[in-house]
């Protein structure tokens, strides 16, 4: 498991052998690949860049190419048992549409977003007073493909709004380190977040 | 003279298989013997593991890749997808090509003699179905001795095949290549076809099917046919790009003949296409289409058709083809995950229509070769 990004490695952790899986966005597919091999999973990767299908083909994974903001409407209601989404969830035109059909074609979900409620952003906006740039988040204000980029207190406070349950909660950073920070404040320190919502009970 | 590539299969020559075994058929005739031509390229493997069926749409027939002469003009029809390190790589697999029955170009059809009256079948000539060309595939493949097939693969109404194969023999293919296709026809899909064969059937000269014993053939019908047909196989951004408002002449001459280059390019294709093209076969080609409907034995219910497969699929299309749109590929991609089957779907840029199957295109053969190079088969 080491081999992926610390995120993946959370969902890994997350996901019950054997289960079906549909993973939107999923790039060049190596979660999947990663779940197929070690947990036994069976599902679909979702993706529209050209290259990506390419490599998720070559890694031998299910691929469906279609773009996410067209909607889910290809899949059946709770015909999976977790449906994935790392890291897109900022670049659709609709983020609450697609979650809403997170939850019809899923039983669970599993949404990661890069946290824009970090320290380092807010210092970057506060000082520089211009849009923050950096390692996890390098594009410029024009030309980014994270057109919806949301807190940790503004995704769970949209969830609460639509009712969503939040089952189960992460908070992660790029490089692996444990942080008591980040567990007490997350929306503070956290750099990505990870949330599995139901659409009832075991909320935190 | 051409030049034939390295990654060509070079020239080859087509083969024939005879049947004696009755086939029965959907239309509820049997066909008592009959002819298979067919080409292979590549080498069966031991364990005949490595076979590969390509099945042909419409208007194209067993000469699927390489050359019968130096003197060809041009490939078989999927050339750019069969040979030598292409995506259908005959250093791996062995590719069989058949020549669907009823058609013209050697398998037994229309054209050849009834053994009954010693004159051709014409309209005698039983209808046939995508079922049917199932059945006969699947008893050339046992004398070939293929007990099983790496892959089928067709585009069009060759995908239509391969989508039957995966439902009607679910143990013998291990995968569905199934290109620029649909699960059945659109009713506007099916008009197109009724007005082709209407203009072939109201021809003076078609004599009911009969047009051979009269010498003659129905000429004018089936170029009209095939003229429409060629409009539905092309995207308006192909035909503006290609001809536009361009005139065939330097200036307009406000009469009935050809003014614009389009008329002109319609007028050579149906004239070419009539001249190779066999209009009872036309008409059998058109027909087979129009009665494809494999989810029809479960109530229209696709999904459960797909209960029973075990096939892996892979499905493509592009992004303006009308004739068979993108829509009608995610239709069977929605039914193959409705059932939890293994499936791979993209959908590839391209202005040529529904034509683009044919076309050389770096997205849609590297996907493709992607796909096959994980087909495991023994050494």
């Amino acid at each position: 498991m080491s081999e992926l990004r610390p995120e993946l490695q959370k969902i890994c952790e997350w996901i019950e052998p054997g289960s079906r899986v549909l993973d939107l966005g999923c790039g060049d597919g190596e979660l999947l690949e990663w779940l197929q091999k070690n947990r036994q999973v069976t599902g679909y990767g979702v993706e529209i860049d050209q290259q990506n299908v390419l490599s998720c083909l070559k890694k031998n994974i299910n691929i469906i190419q279609t773009d996410l903001d067209a909607g889910l409407t290809d899949f059946a209601d709770a015909s999976f048992d977790y449906v994935i989404m790392t890291q897109a969830l900022q670049a659709l035109h609709r983020p609450d549409k697609t979650l809403d059909e997170m939850l019809r074609v899923g039983h669970k979900s599993i949404v990661t977003f890069p946290n824009f409620g970090l320290w380092k952003c807010r210092l970057y906006l506060s000082l520089k007073g211009r849009m923050p740039v950096s390692k996890a988040l390098p594009a410029q204000w024009y030309d980014t493909k994270n057109i919806h980029l949301c807190t940790v207190n503004d995704f769970e406070n949209f969830c609460a709004q639509r009712s969503m349950t939040i089952s189960k909660r992460g908070i992660v950073d790029y490089n692996h380190r444990p942080s008591a920070l980040m567990k007490l404040w997350p929306n503070l320190f956290g750099e990505v977040a990870l949330y599995q919502l139901d659409e009832k009970k075991n909320a935190i | 003279m051409i030049n034939i590539t390295t990654q060509s299969v070079g020239l080859v020559e087509p083969k024939t298989m005879h049947f004696d075994e009755a086939l029965s058929l959907v239309c509820g005739k049997v066909l008592e013997q009959y002819d298979i031509v067919y080409e292979t390229y590549g080498t069966l493997n031991a364990k005949a593991d490595n076979a590969v069926l390509v099945c042909h749409a419409l208007s194209a027939d067993h000469h699927a890749a390489g050359y019968h002469s130096k003197e060809d003009v041009k490939p078989g029809w999927w050339d750019i997808c069969i040979g030598p390190g292409k995506p259908i790589d005959t250093d791996k697999f062995f590719v069989v090509s058949p020549c669907n029955l009823g058609h013209c170009s050697g398998s037994t059809g229309p054209r050849s003699i009834n053994p009954d009256t010693s004159k051709a079948y014409g309209q005698d000539f039983p209808m046939m179905t995508v079922v049917d060309w199932v059945n006969y595939q699947q008893r050339l493949a046992d004398k070939l001795g293929i007990a099983q097939w790496a892959a089928v693969a067709g585009g069009s109404l060759g995908g239509m095949q391969a989508l039957q194969w995966a439902i009607q023999f679910p143990d013998k293919l291990r995968h569905a290549i199934v290109i620029a296709s649909a699960p059945k026809l659109s009713a506007q899909n099916i008009a197109f076809n009724a007005v082709a064969r209407q203009a072939i059937m109201n021809d003076p000269d078609f004599h009911d099917g009969r047009y051979y014993d009269f010498d003659t053939v129905p000429s004018n019908g089936l170029k009209v046919a095939r003229m429409l047909g060629h409009i539905t196989y092309l995207s308006d951004d192909a035909m503006g790009d290609k001809f536009g408002r361009e005139l065939k002449n330097e200036q307009l001459n406000y009469d009935y003949g050809v003014e614009f280059q389009v008329e002109s390019y319609l007028r050579y294709q149906g004239e070419s296409f009539a001249s190779r093209f066999d209009a009872n076969t036309y008409l059998l080609m058109t027909k087979a289409l129009d009665y494809f409907d494999p989810a029809e034995e479960e109530g229209g219910d696709l999904s459960a058709v797909f209960k029973k497969v075990k096939a892996k699929f892979f499905l493509a299309s592009f992004t303006t083809d009308w004739r068979f749109s993108p829509e009608r590929s995610k239709e069977i991609v929605s039914a193959l995950t409705d059932a939890n089957r293994d499936v791979s779907y993209l959908e590839f840029e391209s202005n040529h229509g529904h034509d683009a199957f044919l076309v050389a295109n770096d997205d849609y053969t590297d996907a493709l070769k992607a796909y096959m190079q994980n087909i495991e088969v023994s050494a």
